[in-house]
């Protein structure tokens, strides 16, 4: 295993180095359990000394995350999170920084932060719980609510329409931006691998269970009758297939520059003809019609990484003009202290 | 002397020795064979223009000339919010003083000596300021048909024979003569109709008989890329140096000669610079990084602008997306071990109130500048105003007390930045630090100091377990202080946040009787930085019948009163409050002191009312100026007069 943070070995860590020794304080039957739980399997395989690890948080459930993880945390405002980890990250560019939000904390109130840290290509983790629902504040329509749905502010049905947030985050320039489920240990396991390995703007939009205020809100891709015909899986190198025999698939049809749904062996239709799906594709073009497929009937909803690519990070850039700096002008403190148009009083 | 900064630094007197002997400068120029040289002791000059015109340039060339003679100075520029309001027009009107002396200058001045003033639309605006009997040097060029109609004027003013009998009037076609001076230079009309202020300088600098090779050579390095410019100003400024020189329309020239500044090395500073310099030495001195972060907003945008070139000094400068993610990006390097910083004006203040109450319940060093300016709301952007003290003071939800500090000039703005980073990392807290407009933008000479006698700036983070082999981080010493152990540091991993947490432990706690032991001990703790506090100086007698109160930037205006009573022997004294939380030990007695208290504010009253609350009995009269503008000396020492 690589030493990636200092002179010191890096100790060989369990997951229950990275547990905190608090019970978290969640529903019983809360999808956050199942993603703490890949969480604290991810980091003894991350090559981060524990000490070097921060979450950072806002308000919100998922937000009560960094008091869970035996890691120096933040638990600061709502909405906010992101601007605490730009800071961190830029001044100490060798920690590793999560984010753990929610659709309220990180697409509402927080949502100007939240394209600016993708936009900046930010090197932090976020992990955006996704419930389509207020939980903490115990049941409001959220940015991810269905339109139509009937909440606690919306009695008569929602009016307005949810952000899908892997579009958000192609369309702000997130380089990492991949959706996973829950309940989907092995699924959410390779998204986390993915994103501890990425340098940038990680994105991940984590579909989550919330049995109190938005039960069964993802039965229509969990449950077990549907799911294979309901969850396109998508991975780097493959071809975009899915259904009970593996026999749907994704096509990109050259007239009308539009993804379509096709079986193999009708009309003609071949495996050659299939996507395959390349994550590494700078352009985020596709990355961001494969990730509207989750919005358009008669499609089966995406999970997996969308796009990964390695752009500088605002962190690398920002220390590379420092060194410039500091290469360029030697100056002691009486030189700053006094630039250059001085006179002298005898 | 007692309770004063480590340093020794007298803050009230900017570092003057009294009766010093002043060694001449070399290049003093001497005046023109048969032209009567008068000596002035102070003169106050207002150049106002059009804002293309160029005015705050002169202004500050102009200014430097007088520095660079000895002269104490303050000057004070005024310009419109927009970049470039319709020319010609009143609301485009941008003007630049100065006020420069043999003796010491507390404020820009109060009425112009002499008024230079490049179009009807300036003259307008600014002609009701200048003194009974002052000079006007106008430029009759911009007296067109067309431009006496943008500035609402029915006929020539330059013709009203009332105005001719009050003030004296010298007529100057600075455009012809102008154009003249580039005759064949290949310039366009319009850039040559832009070198026009170096025509009113260079007249300027030949009134008050200053050397003027520094400033042709200035011209060179600031046109070093576009030499054609350099040739052609410094062309038009010797013209105005040269038509002083040969004109009847002056009787006389003038002498300030140079006042008695403590001997040193200066350079000139307007009061956002320093607090940059601030960040830089704190940075320095400390051996950690300053994290700025920030967002652009008038009048604060400076002190980013400026830092953001302090690089290879340890400042990192971040723009972030609004002023919520300023002041969190701040917190967070502060989390990180940085010393945290960011700087705005009071509608930032307003957006950054929940992240200073987050500052406040997880005690991590950070200092927040406020440059306040007109408001509310957006107000009056490029204003000066105090109106931010009691937000300041008060304005978080909870209890939430925090070190209050407040620059009294634009030097000081240098020493009080030093002074609100070395209070937030020993005491583990935000520290509101504020200045405005008025000394954000006006400049003096800054005594540039010695760095061996620069105060310490120690951080220490916490290594090992402080509790029976673990770490808590709420854990305090005996001043309330709690340790500061950041990432990267093993074995003591811990988690901060913004729900109250145990007294200990720092883990979230839900229990009354802790939330009530925590309230109190965050007051007590910043009750505790009274010992950093030095006590109230009073200028003038300890008791007797008035006392005068300011705080901030109205130091210089209240001193300059003080002054001028005390020497008419007037029973008036001065406490100056750079210290709004805690206040000053001694204050309460001291105010009892007097029979009679005069708080002068660029506000409705807001130091007034906090006196009133923490000092029982203590009713200060109250003095408010809510125009914009600085407090003239004159009108200070009149409304005092009337008080006795």
């Amino acid at each position: 295993m690589s030493i990636i943070d200092g002179q010191t070995a890096l100790p060989t860590y369990t997951k229950k180095d990275f547990e905190s020794g608090i019970d978290p304080r969640w529903c019983p039957g809360c999808g956050d359990f199942a993603i703490i739980n890949q969480v604290q399997r991810a980091l003894p395989n991350a090559g981060v000394k524990r000490e070097n690890i921060v979450f950072v948080s806002g308000i919100g459930c998922s937000s009560r995350f960094p008091y869970y993880m035996n890691n120096y945390g933040m638990h600061t405002l709502h909405g906010r999170a992101p601007s605490f980890a730009a800071g961190l990250k830029i001044s100490r560019p060798e920690l590793m920084v999560w984010v753990v939000t929610g659709d309220g904390d990180a697409l509402a109130i927080g949502g100007n932060h939240f394209i600016h840290a993708m936009r900046r290509n930010l090197d932090i983790k976020l992990l955006l719980f996704n419930n389509r629902i207020y939980g903490l504040t115990k049941g409001q329509v959220s940015p991810t609510s269905e339109l139509g749905k009937k909440t606690k502010t919306t009695p008569h049905g929602s009016p307005d329409y949810p952000f899908n947030p892997p579009e958000l985050a192609l369309g702000a320039g997130a380089t990492f931006v991949a959706r996973s489920i829950d309940v989907d240990g092995p699924g959410l396991a390779a998204v986390l691998k993915g994103a501890t390995e990425h340098k940038g703007s990680v994105f991940v939009e984590v579909f989550q269970n919330c049995p109190v205020f938005n039960d069964g809100a993802y039965d229509f891709i969990t449950d077990k009758a549907v799911k294979a015909e309901a969850q396109l899986r998508m991975e780097h190198g493959k071809p975009l297939l899915f259904g009970k025999e593996n026999k749907k698939g994704i096509r990109l049809n050259p007239q009308t520059i539009q993804l379509e749904v096709v079986t193999l062996g009708e009309n003609g239709i071949t495996e050659k003809d299939i996507l395959v799906h390349d994550a590494k594709r700078e352009d985020p073009t596709l990355a961001y019609m494969l990730a509207s497929l989750s919005t358009r009937p008669g499609f089966p909803t995406p999970v997996g990484i969308f796009r990964d690519v390695r752009h500088p990070t605002v962190d690398e850039l920002t220390w590379e003009k420092i060194e410039a700096a500091k290469s360029a002008k030697k100056t002691d403190l009486t030189g700053l202290l006094s630039g250059a148009d001085t006179w002298t009083i005898g | 002397m007692a309770g004063r900064p480590l340093w020794g630094r007298d803050f009230g007197s900017r570092g003057r020795v009294q009766g010093l002997s002043y060694c001449p400068m070399s290049n003093q120029q001497v005046a023109s064979p048969g032209r009567k040289v008068e000596q002035l002791e102070t003169v106050t000059i207002r150049f106002v223009g059009d804002s293309g015109d160029g005015m705050q340039l002169t202004g500050t060339e102009f200014t430097r000339a007088n520095a660079l003679a000895g002269n104490d100075l303050a000057t004070f520029p005024d310009y419109p919010a927009e970049i470039r309001a319709p020319a010609g027009s009143l609301a485009g009107v941008s003007g630049y003083q100065v006020n420069f002396g043999s003796r010491e200058i507390h404020t820009s001045g109060d009425a112009p000596d002499v008024l230079v003033a490049m179009n009807p639309a300036a003259l307008k605006t600014n002609l009701a300021d200048l003194k009974q009997g002052g000079m006007l040097i106008i430029n009759t060029g911009a007296f067109t048909a067309a431009n006496l109609e943008k500035a609402s004027y029915k006929s020539n003013p330059l013709d009203d024979a009332a105005l001719k009998a009050s003030i004296r009037i010298v007529g100057i076609d600075m455009n012809k003569l102008t154009e003249g001076a580039l005759e064949g230079s290949g310039l366009s009309s319009k850039d040559v109709a832009r070198s026009k202020n170096y025509f009113a300088l260079g007249l300027m600098y030949w009134l008050y008989n200053r050397p003027f090779e520094r400033q042709l050579k200035s011209i060179e390095q600031k046109f070093a890329k576009k030499p054609e410019f350099a040739s052609a100003n410094q062309k038009v400024f010797k013209a105005g140096y040269a038509f002083g020189e040969t004109t009847e329309l002056f009787h006389a020239r003038y002498s300030v000669p140079p006042s008695k500044l403590a001997p040193g090395l200066y350079r000139t500073v307007t009061g956002n610079f320093p607090m940059t310099l601030g960040m830089a030495v704190t940075a320095r001195l400390s051996g950690k990084q300053v994290f700025l972060g920030s967002y652009p907003i008038t009048p604060a945008t400076e002190i980013l602008q400026e830092a953001s070139h302090f690089k290879q000094h340890g400042v990192v400068t971040f723009q972030a997306e609004d002023e919520i993610a300023g002041i969190g990006s701040a917190i967070g390097a502060s989390f990180g071990g940085s010393i945290g910083c960011t700087t705005t004006s009071g509608p930032g203040l307003a957006l950054k109130t929940e992240m200073i109450g987050l500052a406040v319940i997880t005690e991590l060093p950070l200092v927040i500048v406020n440059v306040q300016r007109g408001g509310p709301s957006t107000g009056m952007p490029t204003k000066t105003e105090q109106s931010d003290l009691l937000m300041a003071l008060f304005g978080r939800h909870g209890e939430a007390p925090l070190p209050v500090i407040a620059a009294q000039s634009p030097g000081d703005c240098f020493w009080a930045t030093l002074e609100a980073f070395r209070i937030a990392v020993k005491w583990m807290t935000p520290v509101i630090l504020l200045t405005d407009g008025y000394l954000a933008n006006g400049a003096e000479p800054f005594l540039i100091p010695d760095p061996a006698g620069l105060p310490k700036i120690d951080v220490k983070f916490q290594t090992e377990p402080n509790y029976q082999g673990q770490f808590m981080p709420y854990l305090r010493d005996e001043k309330l202080i709690r340790p500061w152990a950041i990432p990267g540091t093993p074995g003591l991993e811990h988690r901060v946040g913004g729900l109250e947490k145990d007294s200990l432990s720092g883990m979230v706690s839900y229990d009354g009787s802790n939330h009530e032991q925590m309230v109190k001990t965050r007051a007590k703790k910043i009750a505790n930085v009274v010992e950093d506090v030095p006590d109230a100086e009073v200028y003038g007698k300890p008791g007797g019948s008035l006392l005068m109160v300011s705080w901030g930037g109205t130091f210089g205006a209240v001193r300059g009163a003080a002054e001028v009573l005390q020497e008419q022997g007037k029973d008036v004294s001065h406490v100056h409050l750079r210290w709004l939380n805690p206040l000053p030990k001694n204050l309460g007695t001291l105010l009892r002191g007097y029979k009679k208290v005069l708080v002068p504010e660029v506000n409705n009253g807001q130091l007034a009312l906090y006196l009133r609350a923490m000092y029982p009995g203590v009713d200060p009269l109250q003095f408010n100026k809510i125009n914009g503008k600085p407090f003239k000396i004159s009108e200070l020492a009149a409304r005092a007069a009337e008080l006795l």
